[in-house]
């Protein structure tokens, strides 16, 4: 089985965001950069069918400029096979990563796509949603446990929606988005890290794939999160209803 | 010059703090508490492949360099877990040289591939208790019988001999005043610890309790003559190879400690208020800990030159010494000013950084006092006469 894994290059969650005065953006430098932690368990996924199954391939995909190189190597050294890194220097929206995405589906025909749930720097979640429409393809969102049928080709999903779980099944090909639980990524041995280094990184330059990736969406201001200001404690529950009411004013 | 880690050297730190994050500050302090080996890390960074970093790709090992293992070493220490850590792995890191540049081809075969999985731990027997840093006035003795030797004498300060089946044992095999030249008529043998003639009896010691020290009682062991390594009198000359790489993986190690105690007084300073404010918006808090991360990166430039001397096959003892020395010095000075920076609770166990200041002492001492650098430093270094 051939599978795909999309990786995002983003600010090491570890480290502290500040926003730049106009607003315009984040402040970049000093920021280490890592896998999305979602796309580290869409990996992780991948490489347990992988495991499992025997004769499958792992494909990574990512889109930027080629200091995206140091995430994929690190995709590689975990036991990814090869890696395609589609060069842009443009901003991208979710529609247009998803456009790429999809022309980079059609080349290789994986029989899987497995992606982050969402990215931990836009949030924007929609990439994996998007791609599916764009290849109407089945998909399984926030996946929290993977099961492949055993003639390969259908999968049930466990997934976490409100208020319970939910377990849906589709034929492949299809795209299977990685929840936060589905399982713990592994760190790269030594031996990998160093088979990393002659994995093949294939580059191919955005215009070559003949997308459309004119924005759609612009942003206007960046604000950072409103400082958290500590509770305090009351003595009894009518004056908790008081403040709640007077000052919280949530009640 | 290029003072720049490799895209590889840089993920080998970045996964080796991962696999570290599995193994948190709790984990080392129930070690210190109960003093039971952490298997468990053992096996981890066996099964990663780190204790093959510096085996040649050969025997199953990846070939790297002094370079790759000492920031294996530092990221290790830096992960909390300190020398409980670090001397858990410490010589299946790099402690096996003599074997691979002088062993039997056999011998090689037999033994590195069970050493880079976890299976057989290894221990470095030379330190005795009437020779101590004199190394040449060893008494262990090797006599030879039949096929091979028996060996009977007195070790001190072996590390891990508990969980160890081999050691790197240093004998005479001529005694003190029947040879030349005081260095010759000792031999290396890479000896079972076999539990009917070694007695191990281990060592309290300050810090590091989960990694076992010992006295070590042999009593008629039989050595068959395969396990000698390289040429019988030559023994020196095997272990002196190690000692600057050794020097080197210990000062990786003080690095790491340090920038872990400053990392948690910075965190602590932080979050700490006190009249009113962090108690990090004091200076008499500030200070302290910004000088030690400043000697702290400095001491590291050192223990990367002199990691790359080794590694290009460079005449290297003055920097390892130097590296050695400095980081022992500004790794104990962190450690005991993150515990100030902590008041009171520096003090208790829970705070863990009364632990790195615990262990961080050890490197004033072992494996070479800071003296005796400084003796290698004066003689060797600037030329001045011997003083001991």
């Amino acid at each position: 089985m051939k599978i795909l894994v999309t990786v995002k290059r983003v600010p090491d969650p570890e480290t502290t965001i500040r926003v730049k005065p106009d607003g315009s953006g984040i402040v970049t430098d000093n920021i280490k950069y890592v896998i999305n932690p979602f796309d580290e368990i869409a990996i992780e996924e991948a490489l347990r069918i992988k495991e499992k199954l025997g004769g499958s391939e792992v494909v990574l995909a990512s889109i930027g400029t080629k200091v995206v190189t140091e995430q994929l190597r690190t995709g590689l050294a975990m036991g990814a096979d090869r890696a395609l890194l589609v060069l842009c220097d443009q901003e991208l929206d979710s529609l247009a990563v998803s456009r790429i995405l999809a022309k980079l589906v059609e080349r290789e025909s994986p029989q899987l796509v497995l992606m982050g749930k969402q990215a931990i720097d836009d949030d924007a979640n929609q990439a994996g949603q998007m791609l599916a429409a764009v290849l109407d393809w089945p998909q399984a969102t926030f996946a929290s446990q993977v099961q492949l049928a055993a003639d390969q080709a259908s999968v049930q999903v466990l997934r976490e929606v409100d208020g319970g779980l939910e377990t849906i099944g589709f034929s492949l090909p299809g795209i299977i988005t990685a929840d936060l639980r589905l399982n713990e990524p592994r760190y790269a041995s030594l031996p990998g890290i160093m088979k990393a280094r002659k994995k093949e990184i294939k580059e191919i330059p955005v215009a070559e794939l003949g997308v459309d990736i004119t924005p759609r969406l612009k942003i206007h201001k960046m604000d950072p999160p409103v400082k958290k200001i500590g509770g305090k404690k009351v003595e009894t529950v009518q004056q908790l209803l008081d403040l709640l009411h007077t000052e919280a004013k949530v009640i | 010059m290029d003072f720049q880690f490799s895209e590889e050297q840089e993920e080998i730190r970045k996964q080796v703090r991962a696999l570290c994050s599995r193994y948190p500050d709790e984990y080392w302090r129930e070690r210190d508490e109960t003093g039971e080996f952490a298997w468990d890390f053992y096996q981890a960074v066996a099964d990663a492949g780190y204790l093959g970093i510096t085996i040649p790709q050969e025997y199953g090992g990846s070939g790297l360099g002094i370079t790759e293992a000492a920031l294996v070493m530092q990221t290790i220490a830096e992960g909390g877990g300190g020398t409980q850590a670090c001397s858990s792995v410490h010589l299946g890191i790099f402690g096996l040289e003599p074997l691979i540049k002088y062993g039997t081809e056999a011998a090689k075969r037999k033994y590195l591939n069970k050493v880079l999985t976890g299976e057989t731990h290894v221990s470095f027997a030379v330190t005795e208790p009437d020779a101590g840093t004199n190394t040449t006035q060893i008494s262990t003795f090797a006599t030879r019988k039949g096929d091979g030797y028996v060996i009977s004498g007195r070790k001190v300060f072996i590390t891990k001999a508990r969980e160890s089946k081999k050691m790197l044992l240093l004998t005479r095999t001529t005694p003190y005043d029947q040879v030349d030249k005081k260095t010759m008529g000792m031999s290396l043998f890479f000896a079972d610890i076999d539990p009917e003639a070694v007695e191990i009896r281990e060592l309290h010691k300050c810090g590091r309790k989960s990694v076992d020290t010992n006295m070590l009682f042999i009593d008629n062991l039989y050595v068959p003559k395969e396990d000698l390594i390289g040429e019988e009198g030559r023994g020196f000359y095997y272990i002196i190879d190690g000692i600057n790489p050794e020097r080197i993986l210990v000062a990786a190690e003080c690095i790491g400690m340090g920038k872990r105690a400053v990392e948690k007084a910075v965190q602590y300073a932080k979050e700490r208020v006190v009249f009113g404010r962090p108690i990090g918006m004091n200076q008499g808090i500030q200070f302290p800990l910004a000088e030690s991360y400043a000697k702290l990166e400095t001491a590291e430039l050192m223990v990367y030159k002199a990691a790359w001397l080794f590694d290009h096959g460079k005449p290297c003892g003055k920097e390892a010494n130097i590296a050695k020395y400095m980081a022992a010095e500004v790794a104990c000075e962190a450690t005991d000013r993150a515990m100030q920076a902590h008041g009171g609770y520096g003090y208790i166990k829970d705070y863990d950084v009364e632990r790195y200041w615990r262990e961080a002492r050890l490197f004033r001492i072992a494996p070479v006092s800071q003296e005796m650098v400084l003796n290698y430093v004066g003689e060797h270094v600037l030329g001045l006469p011997k003083s001991y």
